[in-house]
């Protein structure tokens, strides 16, 4: 499923001296099957763009019953139509299955483990599938449902099922959240802030099952990250967020060149652009897409061509 | 002065359950600056919880600034040791900035005059003197975190124990927090003890420790921590990327260094090539 986004803007409390606009005229359109990275600061837009994707927020077209031709002054041209899109879903319209639209749009909130609430871990992962599916499944389809989103996120159906999901670790216990999400098989999977609070080994492990669900599950992935380590060696495609607006659209290879206009919006690069402008200020120029992998090649090229082990030079 | 001494401290969350620490010895100079690190499960969370008389051990003594750790001393002891936790949205219990961070005070019964000096004080500490009037609910997370952390302040404590305040922030919120506690030890002279899982926030300490299975498994001055690397990775902690990069490069037979520096590395990366 494509999602397209065309001059999409959003205020929060409108109409009340509160008023804040969180989105302003965005335009974003995310491919089906990119693995894709959302940036920005907190407050830049990012999360009021994914609650969006599945109709947590809806447009206030999408909620009257008849569209209102925008009112324009004499002469003025209306202002450009918003266009949101997720596949066939048409998000501005009030007719649309929203419900539908839920089922294939998963939606991983931050620290999802606090979302737990049922007494097993069979019936927190077989919650969203009752409540999504039109026709009420049979206990056999479930068990089967259930068993199939535990096992891809790393989890032993036979072992879990009857354990509460309070007394599991932290680091299982997101993974049964997740699960609890993909068990509806949906074809985009958000993620905000997927690995934080996490520690360092809790992070790959998690950005390794993400990498998982992609090639086995979810056509497309969008992350909300922070950790610009993150995106430069997990995304194909990342988006900067800052005031509400989408200021680009890059793959992390070219987006992290331009580290400078990055730094310069307040935003963290990552390690390796930091390690590529420090060599470049020392006159020594690495071509690299960002990744630690590309990095190290590179650098080791480098200094192979310049007489390499042993010559010390 | 020892700010904090553990003596042979052992627990265990449950009677018959495994011992989340076990005959741990562990102190803290009093004005020190110490990072705490370790996997989730390590045992972190449960020494900045007994530090403070959260939680009893079940066997060996721990004392606070010299005076040992009893049912008689423990509003002593908290009043001294102030513990900031993970999420800024679970330590709030007032609207109002000003109401939270003087929740501490009020409880201690310290007299109206002296609360209102002493928010004044804190809320200048963390940088949060324009936000007094502010809603709680309405603020940042790192600022947040800052109202916390005053709220801790508030109680004149002499050391502050930070479980993993930082976990939940965005990096500008983390810089936020991690300059304001920097300030209160090297001003202040306030000890800090830093639970955390990022490398990067445990080199501003004077001493990291690593903690596995409830025991302290290495400790030194955070650059030795860090040059150990592969002892970092049996404790279940990964390397920071740029720990990895070192390591590849070392591995192919690169004269660098293990340091922590991107500068740092990007010099020496730049002498060999």
């Amino acid at each position: 499923m494509r999602i397209v986004a065309e001059h999409l803007s959003y205020v929060y409390n409108a109409k009340s001296p509160f008023a804040t606009a969180a989105l302003r005229d965005v335009s974003l359109t995310i491919e089906e099957g990119e693995f894709f990275g959302i940036i920005g600061h907190t407050g830049s837009g990012k999360s009021t763009f994914v609650q969006h994707l599945n109709g947590l927020l809806r447009l206030p077209s999408s909620l009257k019953r008849r569209k209102k031709r925008p009112k324009c002054k004499k002469g003025e041209l209306p202002p450009p139509e918003t266009v949101l899109r997720v596949g066939e879903f048409d998000l501005t319209e009030k007719k649309t299955d929203f419900r539908a639209l839920r089922k294939s749009v998963g939606m991983v909130f931050q620290y999802p483990e606090y979302q737990l609430f049922a007494e097993t871990v069979r019936d927190d992962v077989a919650f969203g599938l009752k409540n999504f599916s039109a026709e009420k499944p049979s206990e056999e389809q479930i068990d089967g449902a259930v068993k199939a989103a535990l096992e891809v996120v790393g989890l032993d159906y036979e072992e879990m099922k009857d354990k509460s999901p309070f007394e599991l670790s932290g680091g299982q216990k997101r993974r049964v959240a997740i699960a609890g999400v993909i068990v509806t098989r949906p074809e985009v999977l958000v993620l905000d802030e997927p690995a934080a609070g996490l520690d360092p080994l809790g992070k790959k492990e998690v950005m390794e099952l993400l990498h998982r669900l992609h090639r086995e599950w979810c056509k497309t992935i969008v992350i909300v990250s922070h950790d610009m380590d993150e995106i430069s060696e997990n995304c194909t495609q990342a988006a900067v967020f800052s005031e509400g607006r989408v200021v680009c659209v890059l793959p992390p290879k070219e987006l992290f060149r331009r580290a400078d206009e990055l730094t310069a919006l307040g935003l963290d690069v990552p390690l390796t652009a930091k390690l590529v402008s420090a060599l470049a200020r020392r006159g020594v120029e690495v071509d690299c897409d960002f990744t630690t992998e590309d990095f190290v090649q590179n650098v080791l090229a480098l200094w192979q061509a310049h007489g390499g082990k042993g010559g010390g030079a | 002065m020892k700010a904090i001494e553990f003596t042979g401290v052992s627990f265990r969350y449950e009677e018959e359950g495994p011992f989340v620490i076990e005959k741990l010895n562990f102190s803290v100079e009093e004005g020190e600056f110490v990072a705490v690190l370790g996997h989730n499960g390590s045992g972190k969370s449960t020494l900045a919880r007994l530090a403070n008389g959260l939680l009893v051990p079940d066997e060996g003594a721990i004392s606070v600034f010299g005076t040992p750790l009893t049912e008689k001393t423990l509003f002593e002891a908290r009043r001294n040791v102030g513990v900031v936790f993970q999420n800024p949205d679970n330590q709030t219990v007032a609207t109002i900035v000003e109401d939270d961070v003087a929740f501490g005070a009020e409880n201690v019964g310290l007299k109206r005059e002296e609360i209102g000096e002493r928010i004044e004080f804190a809320l200048r500490a963390v940088g949060m003197e324009a936000y007094r009037g502010a809603t709680v609910a309405r603020l940042s997370g790192g600022q947040k975190q800052r109202v916390a952390i005053a709220g801790v302040l508030a109680l004149k404590p002499r050391a502050i124990v930070l479980d993993e305040s930082t976990a939940m922030l965005d990096p500008r919120g983390r810089r936020e927090i991690v300059d304001v506690v920097t300030r209160l030890n090297k001003e202040e002279g306030i000890t800090v003890v830093l639970i955390t899982h990022f490398m990067e926030e445990a080199l501003l300490a004077d001493r990291a420790v690593v903690m596995n299975r409830g025991e302290i498994v290495m400790q030194g001055k955070p650059e030795e921590i860090f040059a150990r690397q592969e002892e970092l990775v049996t404790y279940n902690l990964a390397l920071p990327r740029i720990g990895v990069i070192c390591n590849r490069l070392r591995a192919a037979g690169m004269p660098v260094s293990n340091t922590l520096s991107a500068e740092q590395l990007a010099e020496e990366i730049a002498k060999c090539v």
